[in-house]
């Protein structure tokens, strides 16, 4: 048995999803967090049944790519649950009847059951059931109220007689909603007059910077925090002492050694320096960049549930028109912060095909991913934060003039901003730290198999000199325009493979800061990772990826060329 | 455009009808038309935004920026360019 988990965005589609299927599907506070279905599996009274969460649509007359989905998977299960916001039952009875009109055996889960309560909402379910023709349960989905009478009677689902139509679609909803629901008058509770405060501009602007400037503080404080108290200490005291034992028994040196725990650097392991698969191969992903990534999805997932990010995308979105896109394009880039392979995804919650080309590109070269950046931070701020600011100052020029410019040369003109906005809602703490510790698996489970090749490859082409020989017929691009030394080459090829590991690369190096500004802001910029690169040619089609490669390599030239020639030292 | 802004005479009140762009945030008023095209009626439809729904406009941004709305327990922004193909029959004690 297939059941689909349909509904209007942001209804709580994925919360019952994971109640269902114990399964890790990620759950955020606005419409649009699920763009591709994810199947699942639960037993009903014994029997096996696929369970796929699919991603919201308002209508069953699709208006963008996810909806587009949506409405596919609709032939293909055989019970719909159709979730419903029961504070919003106007809106999602829309979709309902829909779903009755095309003869799908429907059961209606009323999902925010707790909240009509504080909006003074009541809703008389029997009878919503007896003029639907279909079983209606009232649930609340985080705490896993109502979960269970839910799985009883999705047995009971059934296709409606109901008849109505279809020009007429709104004024029977109305009409149903006119029986079934009775609205008590209630006062504005302070989380509203909060979300209001947050888009109105006179209030929404100093919001919208604190916000970003604590959301900056927290994740420095935090990844500092576990670098400097768990990380280090880790590896330096029980970890090291171990290799260098390691290091005793594969005789010191040798190939194999090099392989494993890499240089000695004065008779003891660098974890920055050695460069072998079990320290700097360990130590990159889990020391120096882990708790970085912690903290950003830390803060990010917290934003996200409390239903920030909409808000944010109103604030946003006047810049964003001037880069052919519009605030919602706001969630690619705070994803791809995070790691530019689910920003990449994300682009399918924008409407048109120039929208999703200008919003990848732009992402891909202007927005550098947790890995990166925390190395970056690890290598250039002890040098003194005004050198950060310069990179993230030139990344950020290029995003927006890049933007600008593909906006002014592909022709067509971006869609409107046209979004819900979900009311504030406390992040509930058990979704939030199980939406964390996906995204860290997520991480690890990414990240170390290809920091780990990464370094492999590094000892390999090292050996094999062929890093030395890409850097001799590169010298003159490399040294010339980049300023940098021949042996950088070696970084940007393994950029492809991991950005991390390409910072790492520089470390023994010794470049000076002027060169360490350059490098990171041609790693940024000048290539997506292959786990994005994969991405992007998925969700943009070959022939698009390949210009949007062609962007980021001219322009990732030009930028470091131009520092080359400003920046003094 | 002289229609919008046009004082007509209903039930007794003078009611007065501006597009949403043109409303002052904390108005209340019922949308009479949509001149947008299709794609964009079908849209705010989806939302439940369309002909006779009662709404509140909550605060709109600077320089042409998009509109925020309330209709029943939904907020929603929408783009100035949308915002102004939005005619809204104001509530006779909201105006100023």
């Amino acid at each position: 048995m297939k059941i689909l988990l349909m509904g209007n965005p942001n209804v709580g589609k994925s919360v019952v999803f994971n109640r269902f299927t114990g399964a890790d599907v990620i759950v955020s506070n606005y419409a649009g967090t699920t763009v591709e279905f994810t199947k699942g599996s639960m037993r009903i009274e014994g029997q096996h049944a696929e369970l796929i969460d699919v991603p919201g649509t308002y209508t069953l007359d699709p208006t963008c790519k996810a909806e587009q989905i949506a409405v596919e998977m609709l032939k293909a299960g055989d019970v719909v649950i159709n979730v419903v916001d029961a504070t919003n039952l106007e809106r999602s009875l829309n979709l309902t009847l829909q779903l009755l009109k095309r003869k799908a055996p429907v059961i209606v889960a009323l999902n925010f059951w707790d909240e009509t309560k504080h909006r003074g909402i009541s809703i008389d379910v029997e009878k919503l059931e007896r003029i639907l023709g279909v079983p209606c349960v009232p649930i609340c989905a985080v705490t896993g109220e109502g979960i269970n009478q839910l799985v009883e009677r999705i047995k009971d689902a059934k296709s409606s007689a109901f008849k109505y139509d279809e020009k007429e679609r709104w004024h029977e909803v109305g009409n149903i909603v006119g029986k079934v629901q009775t609205i008590t008058h209630r006062h504005h509770t302070l989380l509203e007059r909060l979300g209001d405060a947050s888009v109105r501009p006179t209030t929404g602007l100093p919001i919208a910077v604190v916000v970003l400037f604590l959301a900056f503080k927290v994740i420095r404080f935090i990844g500092e925090g576990l670098i400097g108290y768990v990380g280090e200490p880790v590896f330096e005291n029980f970890w090291a002492p171990l290799m260098l034992k390691l290091s005793g028994l594969l005789g010191s040196e040798g190939f194999f050694h090099d392989l494993i725990i890499g240089q000695l650097i004065d008779g003891k392991i660098d974890f920055g320096q050695s460069f072998g698969l079990l320290t700097t191969g360990l130590f990159v992903p889990l020391a120096a960049v882990l708790p970085y990534v912690v903290a950003f999805y830390l803060v990010l997932s917290f934003l996200e549930d409390l239903g920030y990010i909409p808000r944010l995308a109103v604030m946003v979105d006047t810049l964003m028109h001037r880069l052919g896109l519009h605030g919602f394009a706001i969630v690619p880039m705070m994803l791809g912060l995070g790691c530019n392979v689910p920003g990449a995804l994300s682009t399918r919650v924008l409407e048109t095909r120039r929208e999703r080309f200008i919003a990848a590109t732009i992402m891909a070269i202007g927005v550098p991913c947790a890995a990166l950046q925390a190395m970056v931070v690890g290598l250039l701020g002890k040098h003194g934060l005004g050198n950060l600011a310069i990179v993230y100052g030139t990344l950020f020029a290029v995003w927006v003039l890049l933007g600008v410019l593909l906006n002014r040369v592909l022709k067509g003109e971006s869609p409107e901003i046209f979004i819900e906005i979900p009311p504030y809602r406390i992040p509930y703490l058990r979704g939030l730290s199980k939406k964390i510790w996906i995204r860290i698996k997520w991480f690890i489970k990414e990240a170390i198999p290809f920091v780990l090749l990464g370094v492999l490859l590094v000892n390999i082409l090292y050996t094999l000199g062929i890093i030395q020989f890409v850097g001799r017929i590169t010298a003159s691009v490399i040294t010339k325009v980049l300023g940098l030394p021949q042996e950088a080459v070696g970084a940007l090829i393994i950029g492809f493979l991991r950005k991390d590991v390409a910072v790492g690369m520089l470390i023994p190096l010794g470049l000076t800061v002027k060169q360490l500004i350059i490098a990171s802001v041609v790693l940024a910029m000048y290539f997506p990772c292959v786990a994005t690169f994969t991405t992007l040619a998925k969700e943009l089609g070959f022939v698009d990826m390949l210009k949007s490669a062609g962007i980021m390599i001219v322009s990732s030239l030009i930028v470091g060329g131009v520092l080359n020639l400003i920046l003094p030292g | 455009m002289s229609e919008i802004n046009a004082d007509m005479k209903s039930g007794g009140f003078v009611a007065n009808r501006v597009s949403l762009a043109q409303m002052q945030a904390g108005q209340t008023g019922k949308i009479v038309r949509i001149d947008g095209g299709h794609g964009m009626v079908r849209k705010l439809d989806a939302l439940g935004i369309r002909v006779g729904k009662k709404i509140t406009k909550i605060s709109a941004q600077w320089m042409k920026g998009p509109v925020l709305l309330q209709q029943d327990n939904t907020q929603a922004a929408l783009g100035f360019g949308m915002a102004s193909k939005v005619l809204v029959e104001l509530n006779a004690r909201d105006e100023k």
